[in-house]
């Protein structure tokens, strides 16, 4: 097989726009800039699968898409399983050569689709799984989730109810079931992404691109800074960029040097009400993470080595 | 070929000889011999089908709203509590306009857990978009998958099929089963006429606005009223080739009966000896199986109801709060008819959890029916311990 590189220089990305204008998304939608690039990289033999969730609507009511290539809508849980069925019927009616390819918001993914995700998995169903995680329910107007992170503010978690619980863990989770490729990527860095949507295609079975993704509404955030956001977001190392293959070969794409949570938070009306306190708290989580990220890449580097399969 | 199988089995075979390319499915007791052998049917190659097995039956149907969508012929089977968990997704299929056919083992809710038959299960499904057809043996089931399968692929909505837990399910009987290639000859290769095809994209299921939501639903119902004599004919042309027919609805031995029993599921087998005892002693009653619930063949109930004096309506079922739900519907049915013509109809509510419905019980409404005021009709239970 071909040892996919990183893009060498940006003329490697597709220059031919699959996805249209005329979506819906609000400005500086982090989700719709992921879907332009993701589409300019699967290209055309795709079907796309969304459950209930932004791109619901951003795809635009019937009888538009932006997508140009089929759309199939479905029920908020069923992304995953839906995808995997489609393969069996391409597989069943004699058709090769397809991506097929769930597009799911964060909700639909860690909360409500969990279990049919991880069933999915556990079947290694040949999909492409992406979570476009802008961390609550956007679209039905900022309430938590369970890939909201602590400290923040949702319409669920006001005032001194600010959310309390850690972010779930998606890619860790994953890496558990032993998928064979699990990666995490951002809009900030188009390069990793279109990398990654490339290594992806380039593997058989259950993938899973989990992508962070700023939301200008329910972030509070400025629409120019979606990038900025993204961009702090990986530099702040609150989402690291990295990839697990077979659920036990990590790879970390990106390592600038380390900024301070403190920036990226800055950026967002949500962690407003947030003390020094507070925010050293997030800093030290951000830290220790970072640090249990490192050592499980190495031990399970090291194990591998040691069982090799 | 003929085969000594239970009614599972008998669904499984029709799935067989129907040629579903993907199977998409979630064991619950008692409909796990389905599956069970169906895994066994695709193991041995005696069928070329994918079978996803999922995790739940929500995930069930939704592989089957999935793989059909991508344009395959699909089957799944579920009961009672996995039927419900799969509500969400029976409407979805149905507006996405996909024929996907399924078994339902009519078992009756919990709690308490009960395995056992009754109809609430299917019954409160009725509003879904499906069509549902009530089977009475096993060569019935197995039939009723072929035929479901021509009818759901000629109206583009799904179809349900009904059988009682272990009365059929785990009841032998000789069956015949026509093969795959006389069943093309029947039923040809799924030809869908929108799917997803990335030659030809398109977006299926995005948001509606409010000015033309009631045009699709609208749609659906003239593919219901469709579906009547869709179904009609799928069942003279079975008749015509395997030499069976069930019709949508059964009159037995109804010439000249003043009064009726209408029945459902494995209870009309056992009414049909029961009428044939009381015909012979004098009474005038007759019997009418009800075959299909959706859509409900309005003008043949009526057609065969017209002019009789009462009918006994036995429902395997409780709509709590209103009564039998075949009752509601006969009883709907019936409402247009000129007074002179209209009978009265009572709703007897007998085997529920899977009580035995003996012919004992059937001759006591039988007979219950002919003398009972109108007023004390409405909904009348039969066999409850004091």
């Amino acid at each position: 097989m071909e040892t996919l590189t990183y893009l060498k220089n940006f003329t490697e990305v597709a220059e031919e726009e699959i996805m249209k204008p005329g979506h819906v998304a609000c400005p500086g939608c982090g989700a719709a800039l992921a879907m332009r690039l993701a589409l300019k990289t699967l290209g055309r033999n795709t079907i796309l699968i969304f459950p209930a969730c932004c791109w619901a609507v951003i795809d635009g009511p019937f009888p538009y898409s932006a997508c140009n290539v089929p759309v199939f809508q479905v029920a908020f849980e069923t992304a995953a399983i839906t995808a995997g069925a489609i393969r069996a019927g391409l597989n069943a009616t004699g058709k090769k050569g397809i991506n097929v390819v769930a597009w799911a918001g964060d909700g639909g993914t860690m909360d409500i689709g969990f279990g049919q995700l991880s069933a999915a998995a556990e079947r290694n169903d040949d999909i492409i799984y992406v979570c476009y995680d802008n961390e609550a329910y956007m679209n039905t107007g900022i309430q938590r989730s369970s890939a909201t992170p602590w400290g923040a503010w949702t319409t669920t978690t006001p005032g001194k109810d600010f959310k309390k619980e850690k972010k779930k863990n998606l890619l860790e989770i994953m890496a558990a079931h032993r998928v064979p490729y699990a990666a995490s990527t951002t809009i900030a860095y188009p390069d990793d992404l279109v990398h990654k949507f490339r290594k992806a295609m380039s593997i058989e079975g259950f993938r899973i691109i989990h992508i962070f993704s700023p939301c200008p509404p329910g972030h509070k955030a400025l629409e120019k800074d979606s990038i900025l956001e993204a961009r702090y977001a990986v530099e702040s190392r609150v989402f690291p960029l990295y990839e697990v293959e077979a659920g036990t070969h990590y790879t970390l794409s990106k390592n600038p040097p380390q900024r301070p949570v403190n920036d990226y938070l800055s950026l967002q009306g949500r962690f407003r009400h947030l003390t020094e306190e507070q925010r050293d708290y997030i800093q030290k989580n951000v830290n220790a993470e970072w640090a249990r990220l490192m050592h499980h890449m190495r031990v399970s580097e090291a194990i591998t080595n040691e069982h090799p399969a | 070929m003929q085969k000594i199988l239970t009614g599972n089995q008998s669904a499984a075979w029709g799935a067989m000889c129907a040629r579903a390319q993907v199977v998409s499915a979630y064991p619950i007791t008692p409909q796990t011999t389905i599956i069970e052998e169906l895994a066994d049917i695709v193991a041995k190659g005696l069928l070329d089908a994918q079978f996803i097995k999922v995790e739940s039956e929500h995930s069930a149907m939704a592989g089957c709203i999935g793989a059909q969508a991508a344009g395959a012929r699909t089957f799944t089977a579920t009961s009672a509590q996995g039927l419900a968990l799969m509500h969400e997704m029976l409407h979805w299929a149905a507006l996405a306009r996909l024929p996907v056919v399924m078994a339902n083992v009519n078992r009756a809710m919990a709690p308490g857990w009960s395995i056992w038959t009754d109809q609430n299960d299917s019954l409160a499904q009725r509003d879904t978009g499906w069509l549902q057809y009530y089977c009475e043996s096993n060569q019935e089931v197995l039939d009723t998958v072929i035929q479901g399968y021509k009818v759901a692929e000629i109206v583009n909505l799904p179809v349900m099929l009904v059988l009682d837990a272990f009365f059929l399910s785990h009841t032998y009987e000789a069956v015949d089963i026509p093969g795959q290639e006389r069943t093309s000859e029947y039923l040809p290769p799924y030809k869908p006429s929108i799917y997803l095809d990335v030659d030809d994209p398109h977006a299926f299921g995005g948001i509606v606005p409010q000015d033309i939501y009631m045009e699709f639903r609208y749609k659906m119902q003239v593919a219901m009223n469709e579906a009547l004599e869709a179904a009609e004919q799928a069942d003279r042309d079975f008749k015509t080739m395997f030499g069976r027919g069930y019709g949508l609805i059964e009159p037995y031995r109804l010439e000249g009966a003043d009064y009726v029993l209408a029945t459902s599921g494995t209870v009309t087998s056992t009414a049909r000896s029961v009428i044939d005892d009381l015909r012979d002693k004098g009474h005038s009653i007759g019997l009418l199986k009800m075959k299909l619930l959706r859509p409900f063949p309005v003008e043949l109930v009526r057609g065969v109801l017209a002019g009789r004096k009462r009918v006994a309506v036995l429902d395997r079922d409780i709509c709590v709060g209103m009564g039998g739900i075949w009752t509601q519907e006969i009883r709907n049915a019936l409402y247009h008819l000129p007074e002179d013509q209209r009978p009265s109809v009572y709703g007897y509510i007998v085997g529920l959890g899977g009580r035995d419905v003996k012919p004992e019980t059937i001759e006591k409404i039988a007979l219950d029916v002919q003398k009972r005021p109108i007023e004390e009709g409405e909904q009348v239970w039969i066999g409850l311990k004091e």
